[in-house]
């Protein structure tokens, strides 16, 4: 038994935020935003949370799946953003859309978080436990962000993506790479609760307000070296030359990252697929976005195979390749 | 030659001319880099160099010349042991 992604799904902050916007609020330009980033423009949430996102992404998977809320018996979001600790998005997701019969759980892996909820929801269908999941990924990172670093506050947007996963007699997702280092976890950090109890010396500690720090420098060199990795790997373990790949969707953290690998490994970069201009940094949604903006402009074709990419906190990495296998109802 | 192994590492990366790169070049100020394309010249020299260059290490080479003493340094090093 194979798995395929049988529908796509995302859902975004109708409130655009530029880089003229920011000229405003932080010492910037939009010419050393666009230098550095490639980034123009982002969405933010006016008010949405990340499991409001998460639910409206994934009822458009459905949707594009052709498949009802009963039907769906798996449900995971990857997010660092949840509303709360519990309950979390998933289970939230399936209170909104009334996916009865699904078991829900997050998993957090960074923005490497999709890939990585990607192949255990694979791993589980395969194995035989379910039919149908909602792969979600899930941030509202401005809940995360320091609005007065201008270094990182540029970087990031709000949204959601989501796929369906279902048992397939076809090979539609084909092999899985993916490594960690949490030697290296300190370049990205987004801190937890502070620990405090009448056991502790500090027993009251202030409010915590995370945000998110990053050795940008530290990051950049990280993720060219475990992008080229992943995408090389994953070949190997697909059996697919990567000249035979037509789009490679990489997390969208930054264009100078993705140009960086594209040289590298003399790639042409138009290979590359690429939203964050318009998206900015989505974290673990950056990639079910993208994959949803493709499918729905018409990019996909049956049997293409696709290269999915990701780096993150954790540090965490990974890459999965798929083959596109469109659900027989929408006619192929 | 290193200094010349360096250059061209330096031209090809920076997308510069050979004639503007001396030991004294400022790669900032001269060379027009910014901080991501310090790091990805930095890779590029490990590769090509064989040295390994932490970056809280590449964040004091300012300068061609400051490059080139620390690979040096570090191939003699090497040597030495």
């Amino acid at each position: 038994m194979y798995t395929k992604i049988s529908g796509t799904g995302s859902a975004l902050p109708e409130n655009r935020v530029t880089n003229l916007d920011f000229e405003r609020l932080v010492d910037t330009t939009d010419e050393w935003i666009t230098a550095r980033t490639g980034i123009s423009e982002r969405r933010i949430s006016s008010g949405e949370n990340t499991s409001d996102f998460a639910a409206r992404a994934a009822a458009n998977a459905l949707s594009s799946a052709g498949i009802g809320p009963l039907d769906v018996d798996l449900v995971i979001a990857a997010t660092v953003s949840p509303d709360s600790f519990t309950p979390t998005v998933s289970c939230q997701v399936q209170k909104a859309l009334g996916l009865a019969g699904a078991t829900c759980f997050d998993l957090w892996a960074g923005c490497t978080g999709f890939i990585f909820a990607l192949m255990t929801a694979d791993s589980l269908i395969r194995s035989g436990a379910f039919s149908h999941a909602l792969v979600i990924g899930a941030e509202v990172l401005s809940k995360l962000v320091d609005w007065t670093d201008r270094g990182t506050c540029v970087l990031f947007g709000d949204g959601a993506g989501a796929v369906v996963l279902s048992q397939s007699p076809n090979p539609g997702v084909l092999a899985h790479f993916t490594g960690s280092d949490g030697t290296r976890g300190s370049v990205l950090c987004i801190d937890g609760i502070p620990l405090a109890n009448p056991w502790t010396a500090d027993q009251a500690p202030s409010p915590p307000h995370s945000v998110i720090r990053m050795d940008g420098q530290e990051v950049f060199k990280f993720a060219v070296t475990a992008m080229q990795q992943s995408i090389r790997r994953v070949c190997e373990l697909a059996g697919i030359d990567l000249d035979d790949v037509p789009y490679i969707i990489p997390h969208q953290a930054n264009n100078r990252i993705i140009e960086s690998v594209a040289g590298r490994m003399k790639i042409p970069r138009s290979r590359f697929y690429t939203n964050l201009d318009r998206r900015g940094n989505t974290s673990a949604a950056s990639i079910p976005i993208a994959l949803d903006e493709m499918n729905r402009a018409g990019v996909l074709k049956p049997q293409m195979p696709l290269v999915l990419v990701g780096f993150g906190g954790g540090l965490t990495w990974g890459a999965s390749m798929i083959r596109w296998i469109p659900s027989s109802r929408e006619g192929s | 030659m290193p200094f010349d192994e360096l250059k061209a590492i330096i031209v090809d990366q920076l997308d510069t001319a050979p004639e503007d790169v001396s030991l004294a070049s400022s790669f900032t100020d001269d060379l027009g880099a910014d901080s991501l394309d310090m790091v990805e010249l930095i890779m590029a020299i490990e590769e090509k160099m064989g040295v390994r260059i932490e970056q809280k290490e590449a964040r004091n080479l300012t300068t061609v010349g400051d490059v080139l003493a620390f690979v040096e340094a570090q191939k003699a090093s090497e040597i030495a042991r």
